[in-house]
């Protein structure tokens, strides 16, 4: 039987509006699809999404939701997870959203690794507001803020969350939606900060003024400068500087943020022993 | 100097965004620092293809948020630069810290709001929300009905803004979509015209001149922060009107085209009037004409410049006026809307108060019909009739369910 995604939307909200061709709704059904997968009862979820494209991600889907603020979603989701550590929070942000108007949020929430499930839609562009350099459009593509071509260096996102000290950090495209659903799985059953840098299209916004006319062209261009971990790390390293790995590429089991705070609740609460360095392995 | 010069037509058909981007080019802004944000986009977005096609020289930075833009609008102003950016509601609202920061440091910045609702209800339209928001943030807010008006306020603002005696950033707000969205024929300058009018950057205090060091936004404390603070204030309340008169006369003479601080219409013999800012004064001006036929003798007025608030021109303006309706399109969120409490204490200590009354409207972008304002203007009349306010003193235009209205 085909999946009822249906039960998981906030139908009266359809059709989307999001434009044909675009990769959000790829990434939103591959999101609902990993819910069922974990068996997420909905009444348990918060999605938390910023501005932009992917921040209509709360308006679709029919769970716990907020619209926040561009940039603070992270901030948002803090909260919600402090008050709340038992919900499933999802955060789902766009490049601008998670890397320059938010990014100060971004480090911190890879840092603190609170539980939650970072979604970054990265389409290489601010498309709502129509084509203006974000922190991930690559070096020399022609925007309308950077009509003589973008000199801007190129943000690597997951090296940023690694640097950070995300605990689960993967990049996927919108490309195989089996494998993003597969590596969104591995994020949300991962405790700790899951950070997923998801690439997507925005052939309208990025791609028509990059020779990428079509939805198509960009994303052959995403397959392009994609390639499995395994297969990247075999090449050199002037061959490595222009293409993206994907698949998980860091998982490390470490401290989560809300059990720690747990201990602290629990020390001042019922008289636990009070937390000191030596409860943790790395002490500077 | 190394850029083209753009041919125009006498008449060119512009929205308000690209009337004010065009502004900032034959002003030759020296350095936009922006980040995007419906419904203002275009007008820094306008900036950057001037500069990229060689039509202005200057550095537009694509920063990270509003509050880095507006940042960096403080740095490149304090260097000794002519600076100018636009932005929007959540964006205006994220650069609130930093307004503050340039109206202190005296940085003569100006700022293109196109007015939009604040979150949340996440909202992309037009109110006054944003404009209502900077009202207490130093700066000089200048209000824009049309795309003419967008056009030229911008070189106004430059004027006043940069002028030695002032030395106060500037904003000129417009309505989100219903004008900087809306195409209309604007008469324009040549850039020889227009620049003529700005004039040169004539800088102050600035860094980049290495023989006289100085130091901006220094920490000052219970010793002398007051002094800061009431001298700034004193330089709003007594040098940015003559100084905006005569921006406003110069630009007259140049021009033909006439503003006035306080715009009033059909106001000569009016007993009841509206008072309003951005697109509803054009609306409510062919209302009261259409009052008139009907033998209410209905007049209008604009806020043109709503900081520093004319409260001496508007006495004037309302001088014999029965009954004022004061139309604020911001959620008052617990008090009577800005504009009634400045009116109210404008007229408190005059011998001829008015019956004044005030109305919320518009909020999120809901239209203001003409039939409401029809409404409006007789609802003013039976308080005339009956010498006292008939109504309660707020009420709520065009909202659905109940009818509100409080005090």
């Amino acid at each position: 039987m085909a999946f009822n995604y249906d039960a998981y939307l906030r139908v009266e909200k359809m059709p989307t509006l999001w434009c044909w061709g675009c990769g959000d709704g790829v990434i939103l059904k591959a999101t609902i699809r990993a819910i069922k997968k974990m068996g997420w009862d909905m009444d348990e979820v918060c999605v938390i999404s910023g501005i932009g494209c992917s921040g209509r991600f709360s308006s679709y889907i029919d769970c716990n939701t907020i619209h926040t603020t561009h940039g603070r979603t992270i901030a948002y989701a803090t909260g919600v997870k402090l008050a709340n550590p038992h919900a499933k929070v999802i955060v789902v942000a766009g490049d601008g959203d998670g890397l320059a108007i938010g990014g100060n949020h971004t480090i911190h929430g890879c840092r603190r690794n609170i539980d939650m499930n970072f979604i970054l839609i990265n389409n290489f562009i601010y498309g709502l507001t129509n084509s203006q350099t974000s922190p991930t459009t690559p070096q020399g593509m022609w925007t309308v803020s950077q009509k003589a071509g973008n000199i801007d260096p190129t943000f690597d996102a997951c090296k940023l969350a690694i640097g950070a000290g995300a605990s689960f950090v993967a990049r996927e495209s919108m490309l195989d939606p089996k494998k993003l659903e597969k590596v969104l799985v591995k994020g949300f059953q991962h405790k700790g900060f899951s950070f997923m840098d998801i690439l997507s299209n925005c052939h309208i916004n990025l791609g028509r003024k990059n020779k990428m006319v079509s939805a198509m062209d960009n994303l052959k261009w995403i397959d392009g400068i994609t390639l499995p971990l395994k297969k990247w790390e075999a090449l050199s390293e002037e061959e490595q500087l222009n293409i993206f790995p994907t698949g998980v590429l860091r998982q490390v089991e470490q401290d989560e943020y809300t059990e720690m705070y747990a201990k602290i609740i629990a020390s001042h609460r019922d008289g636990a022993p009070k937390i000191t360095q030596d409860d943790f392995k790395k002490k500077i | 100097m190394a850029f083209d010069k753009m041919e125009l037509g006498d008449i060119e058909v512009w929205d308000g965004n690209f009337a004010a981007a065009q502004a900032l080019r034959q002003s030759q802004v020296d350095v936009v620092a922006a980040y995007p944000i419906t419904p203002s986009t275009p007008i820094v977005e306008g900036y950057a293809k001037f500069l990229a096609d060689g039509y202005v020289e200057g550095e537009f930075v694509m920063v990270e948020s509003e509050h880095a833009a507006m940042s960096g609008c403080i740095g490149a102003s304090a260097a000794g630069g002519r600076v100018a950016t636009a932005t929007s509601s959540q964006g205006f609202a994220l650069m609130v810290e930093t307004l503050y920061q340039a109206s202190g440091m005296r940085l003569p910045i100006v700022l293109n709001v196109v007015n939009r609702a604040l979150a949340a209800p996440l909202n992309v339209n037009g109110d006054h929300s944003d404009m209502y928001l900077g009202r207490d943030s130093g700066w000089i807010q200048f209000d824009a009905y049309s795309p003419q008006e967008a056009y030229d306020l911008n070189f106004i603002a430059f004027r006043v803004s940069e002028d030695h005696d002032v030395r106060l950033p500037a904003m000129v707000h417009q309505d989100g979509f219903m004008t900087s969205h809306t195409a209309q024929g604007v008469k324009t300058m040549s850039d020889d015209t227009a620049y003529g009018f700005v004039g040169d950057f004539k800088p102050m205090n600035d860094m980049l001149d290495f023989e006289h060091p100085v130091t901006h936004g220094v920490q000052t404390e219970e010793d002398w922060h007051f002094e800061h603070k009431a001298r700034q204030h004193n330089d709003l309340m007594t040098k940015v009107f003559p100084k905006v008169q005569a921006a406003f006369d110069d630009f007259e003479k140049l021009t033909g085209r006439k503003y006035n601080i306080v715009e009033s219409y059909d106001m000569d013999d009016a007993d009841v009037t509206v008072l309003c800012m951005g697109t509803s004064v054009e609306t409510a001006r062919e209302v009261a004409k259409e009052m008139r036929a009907k033998g209410i003798k209905a007049g209008v007025i604009g806020i043109r410049v709503f900081r520093p608030f004319p409260f001496e021109q508007l006495k004037a303006a309302l001088k014999g006026v029965k009954a004022i309706a004061t139309l604020d399109r911001s959620s008052p969120n617990g008090t009577p809307g800005a504009l009634f409490n400045e009116i109210a204490g404008a007229l408190y200590n005059t011998d001829d108060r008015a019956l004044l009354s005030g109305y919320i409207y518009g909020l999120g972008g809901r239209d203001l019909t003409k039939a409401q304002l029809v409404d409006l203007y007789t609802e003013l009349q039976a308080n005339v009739d009956a010498g006292k306010v008939t109504t309660q003193l707020q009420q709520f235009i065009g909202v659905r369910g109940p009818k509100l209205a409080f005090l």
